[in-house]
């Protein structure tokens, strides 16, 4: 081993990191935010709507990522849509995980029982404060666990950006092993950053669950 | 005295798919009084009492309070959401499951609907759920979540729920039949005294003292029929349909050992 050579790439690798980052929590937060919105879609849009969602979500779950990105950051252009790499990969990001977070919600919200909208129905409460104040929060916590899961899993798919030169960590870590033939040195450090990553995501993950879930749980 | 609403419902169809729940339903609740329904599981009981707040949606005849038309317009004219929600605020409703919304404490399930749709400040609408609490025995837990109460509390909770709101009208569906036996009384009592202070209350029930003692009316029900509405008395005394007897007969030798 020859741990030397990451005093010259460390900027490199930590810059990627940061981008690996960046890339994750933005792909996260607005994959999150798009697949929320299509989910209240699926509940409360017409038959004909929620259809042609159907067919979207079949579309994305049924393709493989890089062949997203490569028509995206690609095909983009063809047609007009012509964007950076990250801003590609961002996008790219969030679709890809829209679909999965939609189901998600989807199913945290099939978890509020219909007695407690109903008992909101019943007061005379409207049906965008019932998902304000009922369904989101009750939803929500129990879609949590997969939330924090799925996220986990985005980790790992954001180093399939590095195929349209988004200069996150693998694109660093290659460039590295590439100039160095550092392998060894280089893989370790993507697995190092990674690891502390994930930790600190299901850490947080767990903490917050323990905290919203404080009340619900019935008293045996 | 409170102000009392009527419930006239007339010729009231209900299906789900070719499965008739309600067949021809007429019935006049008289505002003030108390009203039990009874009857076998499965006989349309919930679904008349989920009409008359147009949770269930009814596809033929009328249902009215005070005069006014709930849930249509006109014959296959659905009212609008906001006329709908209008008239259930003065509808309170209690479920057999309670159904507190387990993420906020027992003032705020009461202060919920007094702020989101009354639309009373938050410091007013607190006020008058700690009120609320405080005439269902509970003001020492308005801070507590539902899942640190007992059943009983947690009915109770649901009661001042819909009281708060000030309803001309109160419906009960079987609210003590998740109850543990000992936490039933409590929540009878509840409603007597609400009953006492002039409320119409529609309940459905198995509790047949409840009904014997406080209702004003009794109608019995069996496979989507009102079959009979009359007195306490004559229903549960002194029955005449084949049917009612039946269902008391097996009634008293379930609850005697
Ligand atoms: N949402 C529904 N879909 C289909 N059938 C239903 C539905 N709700 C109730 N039913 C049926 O309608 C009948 C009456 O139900 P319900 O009013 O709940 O009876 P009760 O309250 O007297 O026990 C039952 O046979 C029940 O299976
Ligand atoms: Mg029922």
């Amino acid at each position: 081993m020859e741990w030397s050579v990451l005093q010259q790439y460390g900027p490199s690798l930590l810059k990627g990191f940061g981008n690996t980052i960046l890339c994750w929590a933005l792909g996260t937060v607005f994959g999150m935010a798009l697949g929320l919105v299509i989910a209240l879609i699926q509940r409360y849009a017409p038959r004909w709507v929620t259809w042609i969602v159907q067919i979207y979500i079949e579309v994305i779950r049924g393709t493989p990522f890089l062949v997203q990105l490569f028509v995206l950051y690609y095909g983009g252009p063809l047609v007009g849509l012509r964007l950076d790499a990250l801003p590609a990969g961002l996008l790219g990001l969030t679709i890809y995980g829209s679909p999965y977070f939609a189901e998600i919600f989807r199913s945290g919200f099939r978890a509020v029982p219909d007695g407690q909208i109903e008992a909101a129905r019943a007061i005379g409460m409207s049906e965008s404060d019932i998902v304000r104040r009922i369904l989101l929060p009750l939803g929500l916590v129990s879609a949590l666990p997969a939330l924090v899961n799925f996220s986990i899993i985005l980790t790992k798919e954001t180093v399939i950006l590095s195929i349209i030169t988004v200069p996150e960590l693998l694109y660093q870590v290659q460039r590295m092993s590439a100039e160095t033939f550092r392998y060894v040195e280089a893989n370790l450090v993507l697995a190092l950053f990674f690891w502390g990553l994930v930790e600190t995501i299901s850490r947080v993950g767990l903490r917050l669950e323990a905290r919203i879930t404080k009340h619900l749980i019935e008293r045996t | 005295m409170l102000a009392a609403s009527s419930v006239e419902m007339r010729k009231v169809n209900k299906y789900y798919g070719k499965f008739q729940a309600l067949k021809d339903i007429d019935l006049s609740i008289p505002p003030g009084k108390v009203t039990c329904l009874i009857g076998p599981s499965g006989s349309g009981k919930s679904t008349l009492l989920r009409c008359i707040n147009f949770l269930e949606e009814y596809d033929s005849g009328e249902v009215r309070i005070d005069g006014q038309l709930i849930g249509y317009d006109a014959p296959n004219k659905k009212m609008s959401g906001r006329r709908l929600r209008e008239m259930r605020r003065s509808i309170g409703m209690v479920f057999q499951q309670f159904n507190l919304w387990p993420h906020m404490t027992a003032r705020e399930n009461v202060a919920e609907g007094l702020i989101r749709v009354r639309r009373i400040s938050k410091a007013d609408a607190d006020r008058r759920a700690s009120e609320a609490l405080a005439k269902v025995g509970l003001a020492d837990k308005s801070a507590s979540h539902p899942s640190r109460l007992s059943g009983g509390q947690q009915q109770r909770v649901a009661i001042a729920r819909a009281i708060a709101m000030e309803p001309k009208l109160m419906l009960f569906d079987e609210p003590t039949s998740a109850l543990d036996p000992e936490l039933v009384g409590e929540v009878l009592s509840v409603m007597r005294t609400l009953a006492g202070e002039g409320m119409t209350m529609v309940v459905v029930t198995h509790e047949m003292g409840f009904a014997a003692h406080v209702a004003d009316q009794v109608g019995f029900m069996e496979k989507g029929e009102l079959v009979s509405v009359a007195s306490p008395d004559r229903i549960l005394h002194r029955p005449e349909d084949a049917r009612i007897q039946s269902f008391l007969r097996t009634y008293h030798e379930r609850n005697s050992f």
